[in-house]
């Protein structure tokens, strides 16, 4: 069982790399989403 | 909506699936002991992580040709996820070397020409947050993602151009490896390509909505 941290610590770092990188594009995704919608609805009151 | 929930979570299962094959199906090779089990991730992660930049420098050879922006986003999309798979590549590579090799790090060309890479393509996207104009920041980054795509056949065929530290490609080539090995490298290989065909699309959906937003915050102004 020698280096077994090794290969737990190389796995671990690889998935919370893949796995952080998801949730910052999602992060992301949500803001913009927000600020679209704030911005439809700003289009909307200024078109009344 | 649907299918996308799917493909993600097919790409999960397919991930889970690989790292099972890695630890406990993969035999244990007889010098390297266990540690050898990082080259499952490790290795297609950088096959994955050069064909992210490849997409990339074919969306900005594209974007040069036609100044269309779904080129641009394609471009910038491929690059931030390929730096994400490279920066893998980086952090495992070192603690799989140092109980191989002794050390954490060794300045040999592969290596070297491996972090240069990442280091080419974290400026690509830094030059990218430093230009206001959509599209002169297009502009300006694809001729650097065309530039910084040389080094790309660098990194290819360093272990064969020059003497290296780091070991000789075992897959595409005659060496022996265990067909059981083998199997389990083309999972690992697959989960990452579908992984990375994921997060350029979640990616590239993120530059398309910042458009739509650009267009509407023109349209407010012009009222």
């Amino acid at each position: 069982m020698k280096n077994l941290n090794s290969v737990f610590a190389a796995y671990l770092i690889g998935w919370a790399v893949f796995f952080g990188f998801s949730l910052t594009v999602a992060k992301r995704a949500a803001s913009l989403k927000e600020e679209l919608a704030q911005l439809k609805e700003r289009l909307k009151d200024s078109a009344r | 909506m649907a299918k996308s929930a799917i493909y993600t979570l097919l790409v999960c299962m397919l991930m889970a699936a690989s790292a099972y094959a890695a630890f406990y199906v993969a035999p244990t090779e007889v010098t390297m002991g266990l540690v050898q089990r990082i080259f499952y991730l490790h290795a297609p992660s950088g096959m994955t992580s050069l064909a992210a930049f490849l997409v990339s420098f074919v969306g900005s050879v594209l974007y040069l040709l036609t100044r269309k922006p779904k080129w641009d986003w394609l471009a910038v999309s491929s690059a931030e996820v390929g730096v994400a798979f490279c920066t893998v590549v980086l952090l495992t590579g070192p603690i799989w070397a140092k109980p191989a090799w002794g050390v954490w790090w060794a300045w040999d060309a592969r290596l070297t020409s491996t972090l240069v890479l990442w280091l080419l393509y974290v400026a690509f996207l830094i030059l990218r947050t430093m230009i206001e104009d959509a599209d002169r920041r297009a502009a300006v980054s694809a001729f650097f993602g065309v530039f910084a795509f040389l080094d790309v056949p660098l990194v290819y065929g360093s272990i064969w151009w020059w003497r290296t530290q780091h070991p000789q490609p075992v897959v595409f080539t005659s060496a022996a490896l265990d067909p059981t090995m083998r199997k389990v490298f083309y999972l690992s290989w697959l989960s990452l390509t579908c992984l990375m065909a994921l997060l350029i699309r979640q990616r590239y959906e993120l530059e398309a909505a910042r458009e739509q937003l650009r267009v509407l915050e023109h349209e407010l102004e012009a009222r």
